[in-house]
């Protein structure tokens, strides 16, 4: 590989050129980080079993800085595209992964962030299949951008989607909220936190695969909260159900060390992003069941109901029973949540 | 790794009880009227309690002979436009880098938002501390970083810090647009204007930690309004509220205190250090006017880290009036004169992904408060 000046080894612009450099890039790094294969055998695409219906999604990732406490763009790329196949009801079988990488990227950070992407589809049980390496010149994007589409087997259990959520029907989170966005933010801006706060980053897939395993059609939405957290997902369940949704705030389980990031920058928890949380509704019978199936896993440790859904309504609000006891309507976050000034 | 636990709202349930005994028995200064249409108003005067009560659904919690008004200490609702058109203007030039707090990049001026010229291919970075501008500063050396200095006693002296850090490591491409302001003085103002009724206030806890509670002494002898400075969770606005209810029940009016981290006197380390660089000027406020001695403003000493003396900066006046923002009543908000609904804007032309007043833009605004927390549809 090449070293510069600083006798670091550095990516260049002929290692995307297709031709020794990028073979070498391959075979050197990028194969046994994803955990092996051999570069000859490398063909132009991949066959994939999928026994019934196969879902299939894509999502491109970038994310300053690269690595961050708790993960790093590599775990974040292959649980991203594996949580989005999980909570469609679907058992991730496939992915696939292309990089775009900026001219001068460091080679060892390169290395580590792959080896998580291997380590992350290895717990996730799903091979990485096929890929593709793209070097721009410097500038042209900033670091390295991922993306990675997915092919999932659609589980028979499976039956999921606003139609099939009704009355009474209640809410469960998978854990505590907001840990990725603010760990980002607080090792961004050096926050000086008193406490350690990593990203919650990673597959939601053993959790939403094992509700759907025991409650079977009890099950009746998932979705990952990430951009936007559960404010975002909370008003698209109201919105794309045509009902009410209530939330208790008491019931919500909170990481102390996010809350106090939180209320430093101005934002609020709802609307922070969660990468390796579920959000599941289940009919209300099963609420119990569900929660006690989630705290099974050491990621759905901290389970609990959170809300229930409710009638139909000409224009579906969120509304939440606060802390204090106080009612409050949960909007639908905008854009980009900028943190106050004091 | 839990949730609050149920005591909190146990006990804000038995203060709000009693602010519902206590409001019935409240005699008011300002609106005397007769006892079936009296109102009780307290003007919580920080931002970040405008935020905490609209978030906690307080409103639901408290009477509704007693209304909560919001005041002028959300810092970049309180910022004029001139500064505004001034910052674009600065961020324009090729060789300046504009750093700013992120709530101040989305206000409209005259000119557009600092968020438009940035995408129009003006460098604008947002930092989320003073002293990272500083730092931005000496990675560019070839370039000049113009801080936009904004904000109240609890953010002043981290500019006064970046100044120091930028003076003592010799970072010469380091300045500050001051926009400071003194909150004390704006409530002064609001009392002595006399259009707005407001029976007391409800002060704020961060710049009270600077200040220290018996700084609120002069409004509350001089005006006879109670002044009550609180923290910012849940269980401390309803005790803020309560004692102020107390005061107006018992027919007194004094500065008090229910947030522990404040002191009679405040923090004389960072009093210091505000006073080592800046100096009390004339200031103008969005809505309210030109207020005297309610601004700071960099002593000499400082006075070659002052943006305004480094750059030319274009006149005001030259600039084309903005005709929606004519509509636009956040000057009233900020002072008590309407609520945001009252705005014939609010939540219409004006929202949240598309504000037209900097009460919608900040996340300590009050139009933005009613409008995430408070709108129905």
């Amino acid at each position: 590989m090449t070293r510069d000046g600083d006798n670091v080894e550095r990516i260049q612009l002929a290692h995307g050129g297709g031709g020794r450099m990028t073979a070498e890039l391959i075979e050197s790094v990028i194969l046994p980080a994803l955990g092996g294969g051999d570069a000859a055998t490398l063909a132009d695409a991949a066959a994939v079993d999928v026994r019934g219906q196969a879902a299939m999604t894509t999502d491109t990732y970038v994310v300053q800085p690269l690595e961050f406490p708790g993960g790093d763009i590599g775990t974040l790329a292959v649980a991203g595209t594996v949580n989005d196949l999980a909570v469609f009801g679907a058992v991730p079988r496939a992915l696939s992964l292309g990089l775009v990488i900026e001219e001068g990227l460091e080679t060892a950070l390169l290395r580590r962030v792959l080896e998580s992407a291997g380590r992350a589809a290895a717990d996730a049980g799903v091979a990485v299949v096929t890929g593709d390496t793209k070097v721009v010149p410097r500038g042209a994007v900033d670091k390295l951008v991922v993306n990675t589409t997915g092919v999932g087997e659609i589980h028979p259990g499976a039956q999921l989607g606003f139609d099939a959520v009704g009355e009474g029907d209640k809410i469960v989170v998978s854990g505590a909220l907001g840990e990725h966005g603010l760990a980002v933010m607080a090792c961004r801006e050096a926050l000086g936190l008193s406490a350690e706060l990593d990203s919650d980053c990673g597959s939601v897939a053993p959790l939403a695969l094992g509700l759907i395993e025991r409650l079977g059609d009890a099950v009746r939405f998932m979705r990952d909260p990430t951009r936007g957290g559960l404010a975002a997902t909370a008003v698209e369940l109201a919105r794309g159900t045509g009902r009410d949704v209530a939330l208790d705030e008491a019931a919500i389980p909170v990481n102390p060390t996010a809350r106090a990031a939180a209320e430093m920058l101005g934002l609020d928890l709802l609307t922070v992003a969660n990468e390796g949380k579920l959000v599941a509704v289940v009919g209300a019978e099963a609420a119990e069941q569900a929660r006690a199936v989630l705290t099974e896993q050491p990621a759905g440790a901290h389970a609990a109901v959170i809300g229930t859904v409710r009638e139909r309504a000409e224009m579906p609000v969120v509304e939440m029973t606060t802390l204090a006891g106080g009612r409050r309507i949960v909007q639908m976050p905008y854009g980009e949540e900028l943190p106050r000034i004091c | 790794m839990t949730s609050m636990v149920s005591t909190t709202r146990r006990s804000t349930a038995a203060i709000c009880e009693n602010i519902h005994k206590l409001v019935g028995t409240c005699s008011s200064a300002a609106s005397p009227g007769d006892g079936a249409t009296r109102r009780v108003r307290i003007m919580e005067v920080c931002g970040t309690h405008t935020m905490a009560i609209a978030r906690g659904g307080l409103r639901s919690l408290l009477p509704e002979t007693l209304r909560l008004i919001s005041g002028p200490g959300c810092p970049v609702c309180v910022t004029d436009q001139d500064y505004i058109d001034r910052a674009i203007a600065l961020a324009r030039r090729d060789d300046v880098i504009v750093a700013t707090y992120g709530d101040m990049v989305r206000v409209p001026g005259r000119g557009g938002s600092l968020a438009e010229a940035r995408a129009a291919g003006a460098t604008v970075e947002v930092v989320y501390a003073a002293e990272r501008a500083v730092d931005l500063a000496r990675c560019h050396p070839q370039r000049q970083v113009v801080f936009l200095a904004v904000g109240f006693e609890t953010t002043t002296p981290a500019t006064a810090l970046a100044l120091r850090k930028a003076r003592d490591a010799g970072v010469e491409n380091f300045s500050v647009l001051t926009a400071h302001k003194l909150i004390i003085p704006a409530m002064r103002h609001l009392l002595a204007a006399g259009d707005v009724p407001i029976d007391a206030f409800l002060c704020p806890g961060h710049v009270s930690v600077i200040l220290g509670w018996r700084a609120y002494e002069p409004l509350a002898d001089g005006f006879a309004r109670p002044c009550v400075v609180a923290g910012f969770e849940t269980a401390q606005i309803v005790l803020g509220v309560e004692a102020i209810c107390r005061q107006l029940a018992d027919g007194r009016a004094a500065e008090e205190n229910v947030y522990p981290a404040v002191t009679a006197d405040g923090n004389h380390t960072a009093q210091a250090l505000l006073d080592e660089v800046f100096r009390p000027a004339d200031a103008a406020w969005r809505g309210l006017g030109v207020i005297p001695a309610s601004g700071l403003v960099l002593r000499d000493a400082w006075g070659d880290f002052d943006a305004a003396g480094r750059f030319e900066l274009p006149d005001a006046d030259a600039l084309p009036d903005v005709p929606e923002l004519a509509h636009c009543r956040c000057g009233d908000v900020i002072s008590g004169r309407c609520r945001p609904r009252d705005c014939g804007l609010f939540a219409r032309r004006c929202t949240p992904s598309d504000p037209v007043g900097p009460c919608m833009v900040s996340s300590e605004g009050a139009c933005a408060a009613a409008f995430k927390y408070e709108r129905r549809s």
